[in-house]
């Protein structure tokens, strides 16, 4: 069958898997009913074990659904811990549920899956080994991707039902009490974690330390957890995110920078009180710079900035030009020790962030969102889980969610080596073009033609270089070429999901 | 044209593409590495064989390292490297390209 | 592309001719013009590479309508002639020539440009000319340099070899460039070409920079010589007429139109006499203003 954005879907997988295909970007007003976890009571006395493998013994079984967080990201010990001592058991047939998968996991989840440890996995995407692993055909059953919001809701609405969640954390008091505020490896703001902690049956908390009961402030709680694990080390804070970020020197990403401010304080939403997310990425945190100077010069201050946090948006909080941080996960240091000391920093949770399922979730007061892009094809629609060569290599992260803003902006280069950005089609669609309004890239700026309002308000002002995307991937494609087209297998490796669980596209086994 | 040297032009810097020429016996074998090798793997090829076609080479191994580069860096790296491997880099043949 | 003899130049960016990845990404940025350069940013054993890949870069690079400007190596090289008929054939805007002393040397380059010209099919006098001052002697002999054809597009000073010449090194009040500075503006002006001021390579001064910018702006000069695209937008700031300026020049400009109306050869405004010079200064202020988004497409001013 085929979906609102074209793409063919396997039927048989789809009626198997009772899978729906994506319709529309409306949630609309469904009513859903939320699942509650199974608790084991205890008075909390005996929650602290020195040996994970007794931990692991006590609560897994054969079959079972175990969860992670990446809030480590690359400096992450947790993982390869447990699933060192679980290869070692000889469990069969596990689900592994993290809310993403970072470089640092990638072997381990090889070997786990060619020992039939792990035969599902669900995730907000991989990268490298793993990445070219899946897209090789090395998992049996489709990988599922989800974006943050769409796992909280899958979560709370009990399709992915996590039976144990492995939580790193850098402090916990003896009852379970955690933040990701004080200790050797902090990254900030627990906010995928916390959906774990909220609904998985049970809740393992490893640390590196042990810290007086009670702890706060508590972003986990007692009443959460059944054990906490003392671990030798729990991360390599030097790995967890680049320490002072850096501010980039790149001239192409500073010009991308500049034209995506112009963009933004020309939109209508510029004003007193509007929010904003940005990225992580060099042409993302030089717009924060270059917005910061506008923000100054205009006197305009921001109600609040959301999402992956970095120091350039924390200083904004420090400097009154952002009232609050909305905070689900820190990119580097710098924001992850500013959430100890600025109330005004609030860690979120992943539902209270994204879930389409809420009474209403952070990203629908969202003004503007600024995003990254690996393709975008003329109709919006956007990559950011396959590389050129069909390979996967990314993560849907927040992408489909942030862009519930009222103005979502992709920022890419047009072409990056020999590889066009604005294409006729993406290899892989994530985010629908119906949510995507704006795109910057170097040579010129798109106004997505459903948005005939910023269209008319961006075309008077004359240094914007505005231009029909048809018309830039013309000049990507004069550029570079056109690319042969990509051989793919029959073969599902991964279905894409969108944020109400509906199947938006999938990614084929790559031909040798 | 008669290959008497092995001919090296372009660098490993993004956008570039290096070329090594040097002696062959059986037509232009090209051993290409790029990281678009399935998107522009042909294309590539075809550029560096018109460009020795045109100067005049029948048989010459082409070693070809690739990042990213578009036609028209392709084209002249391949130029500068034949005649980097003829000796004539003195009289540039433009018109190959 | 064929040369255009008047035209903005307020920023030349340089680009070195062995890089591709520059070469590539040289015509987002806005800049008046490019200087794809074969000589100091090409090491000796690239040269013949540099060559082969800005004639090609020449041919299918799309520059976004920035004037392309080559320099090549001198005429004391070995490179030199293969450049001259390289650059001819690829069809380039303006060939800087570097080192240049005389008026002869220039005349040499002119007429090594009709011979490749002739042989390649080259409409004569497409291509215009540059002469970059980098020494004594050149400075001194400036005035015959920019009158030395009519091709001359302008002339530059390169201020690091000029103050070596001068046993001398760059301080940053630049008082070491002033005799020349005066000179090449001088000369250039006097035989209505363009001149251009020397590079200022240190990134992180701008305030440096800036200063230098607003000094050469009050000398009279028409741009700068930039060595990063950074430096585009800050040229144009300094260059960008004041409001005033703007609408001065829109007052004259509507002045000659009711004079074209009235069948007048006499332009008045506000009962003064407005002569030659003050309704050149006008377009001038008009085509900055329009290509720094300063007035509308109807003439209107919208900066801040």
């Amino acid at each position: 069958m085929e979906n609102k954005v074209k793409r063919n879907l396997p039927d048989n997988l789809m009626s198997e898997m009772g899978l729906k295909p994506f319709e529309t970007v409306d949630i609309g007003n469904p009513e859903v009913n939320r699942v509650a976890p199974k608790v084991r009571v205890t008075t909390g006395a005996d929650k602290v074990v020195n040996s994970l493998e007794e931990v692991i013994k006590r609560t897994v079984q054969d079959g079972m659904t175990i969860s992670f967080h990446h809030h480590f990201r690359n400096g992450d010990f947790a993982f390869n811990k447990v699933m060192d001592l679980i290869i070692k058991l000889g469990y069969k047939n596990l689900t592994l549920a993290p809310s993403s998968l970072t470089g640092i996991m990638n072997d381990k989840v090889i070997e786990a899956i060619k020992k039939g440890v792990i035969t599902d996995i669900t995730s907000s995407g991989m990268r490298g080994s793993l990445g070219d692993f899946i897209s090789h055909g090395g998992l049996k059953k489709p990988v599922i991707f989800r974006s943050h919001g769409n796992r909280a809701r899958s979560i709370e609405e009990g399709e992915i039902k996590i039976d144990v969640a492995f939580l790193g954390v850098p402090n916990a008091d003896p009852a379970g009490n955690a933040n990701g505020q004080e200790g050797d490896a902090i990254f900030g703001s627990l906010g995928y974690a916390l959906i774990d902690a909220q609904y998985a049956n049970k809740v393992v908390l490893l640390t590196d330390n042990i810290v007086d009961y009670p702890n706060t402030p508590a972003s986990i709680k007692q009443t959460q957890v059944d054990y906490v694990v003392k671990v030798d080390q729990i991360g390599d804070a030097d790995k967890i995110g680049s320490g002072a970020t850096r501010f980039t020197k790149d001239p192409k990403e500073l010009k991308i920078a500049q034209m995506v401010n112009q963009v933004i304080v020309n939109s209508p939403y510029y004003k007193e009180g509007f929010s904003f997310q940005t990225g992580s990425g060099g042409a993302a945190l030089a717009v924060t710079r270059y917005l910061r100077q506008s923000m100054i010069n205009d006197g305009i201050t921001a109600s609040f900035a959301l999402g992956g946090i970095t120091k350039p948006t924390t200083d904004l909080l420090d400097e009154g030009l952002v009232k609050k941080v909305m905070d689900v996960q820190d990119f580097d240091k710098g924001a992850a020790a500013s959430m100890a000391k600025n109330k005004d920093q609030q860690e979120i949770d992943a539902s209270w962030y994204a879930d389409p399922h809420n009474k209403g979730a952070v990203v629908n007061n969202l003004d503007i969102a600024i995003l990254s892009a690996l393709q975008i094809d003329t109709d919006f629609n956007v990559n950011v889980m396959t590389g050129s060569d069909g390979v996967i290599r990314g993560a849907i992260g927040g992408h489909q969610d942030a862009a519930s803003a009222k103005m979502t902006i992709i920022t890419a280069p047009l072409v990056r080596g020999r590889n066009a950005t604005v294409v006729p089609a993406v290899e892989t669609v994530v985010t629908p073009g119906d949510s995507i309004d704006v795109l910057v890239t170097e040579r010129g700026i798109a106004i997505n033609p459903k948005r005939p309002d910023l269209l008319a308000a961006f075309s008077k002002v004359t240094n914007l270089n505005i231009i029909d995307i048809k018309e830039l991937q013309k000049m990507a494609e004069q550029q570079v070429g056109s690319p042969k087209a990509l051989e793919y297998t029959d073969n599902t490796v991964a279905l894409i999901q969108y944020r109400d669980g509906s199947i938006i596209d999938t990614i084929k086994q790559v031909k040798e | 044209m008669e290959i008497k040297t092995i001919g090296v032009a372009g660098t490993l810097e993004s956008s570039d593409i290096q070329i090594m020429i040097s002696k062959g016996t059986n037509g232009i074998q090209i051993d290409l590495d790029s990281e678009v090798i399935k998107a522009y793997g042909d294309q590539i090829k075809e550029v560096i064989i018109t460009t020795l076609k045109k100067y005049g080479v029948q048989n010459a191994k082409v070693k070809a390292t690739d990042k990213g580069a578009l036609d028209c860096v392709i084209a002249a790296r391949t130029l500068t490297a034949v005649q980097r491997a003829t000796e004539t880099s003195d009289q540039p043949k433009l018109e190959v390209l | 592309m064929t040369y255009v003899k008047n035209r903005l130049r307020r920023t030349m960016m340089f680009v070195p001719g062995n890089n591709p990845s520059m070469i590539k990404d040289a015509g987002i940025y806005g800049a008046d013009s490019i200087m794809l350069d074969l000589e100091d940013a090409v090491s000796l054993t690239e040269k013949d590479a540099a060559r082969m890949l800005v004639y090609n870069a020449i041919k299918t690079v799309d520059f976004g309508g920035a004037e392309i400007v080559v320099r090549i190596n001198g005429q004391d090289t070995p490179f030199y002639d293969e450049d001259v008929k390289a650059m001819v054939r690829a069809g380039v805007d303006v060939i800087r020539l570097p080192k240049t002393e005389s008026a002869a040397m220039i005349q040499k380059l002119v007429k090594d440009m009709e011979v490749a010209e002739e042989e390649y099919g080259v409409e004569k006098g497409s291509i215009g000319v540059m002469a970059a001052i980098e020494s004594a002697k050149g400075v001194l002999n400036a005035p015959e340099i920019a009158t030395a054809t009519p091709l001359m597009m302008g002339l530059a000073v390169s201020g690091e070899d000029y103050t070596a010449d001068m046993h001398t090194r760059r301080y940053p009040d630049g008082r070491e460039l002033e005799f020349a500075r005066n000179m090449v503006l001088q000369a250039a002006r006097a035989a209505d070409v363009y001149a251009f001021d020397t590079v200022f390579s240190n990134m992180n001064d701008p305030e440096g920079f800036y200063r230098e910018t607003n000094y050469i702006y009050e000398l009279g000069y028409d741009g700068k010589s930039l060595v990063n695209p950074r430096q585009i937008e800050m040229v144009n700031k300094v260059f960008n007429p004041t409001k005033d300026e703007i609408e001065n020049a829109i007052a004259v400009q509507s002045a000659i139109r009711e004079a074209k109306a009235k069948g007048s050869g006499v332009i008045s405004m506000n009962g003064k006499m407005v002569d030659k010079p003050v309704v050149e200064k006008a377009n001038r202020v008009i085509e900055t203003a329009k290509a720094s988004s300063l007035i509308d497409e109807e003439g209107n001013y919208i900066g801040k």
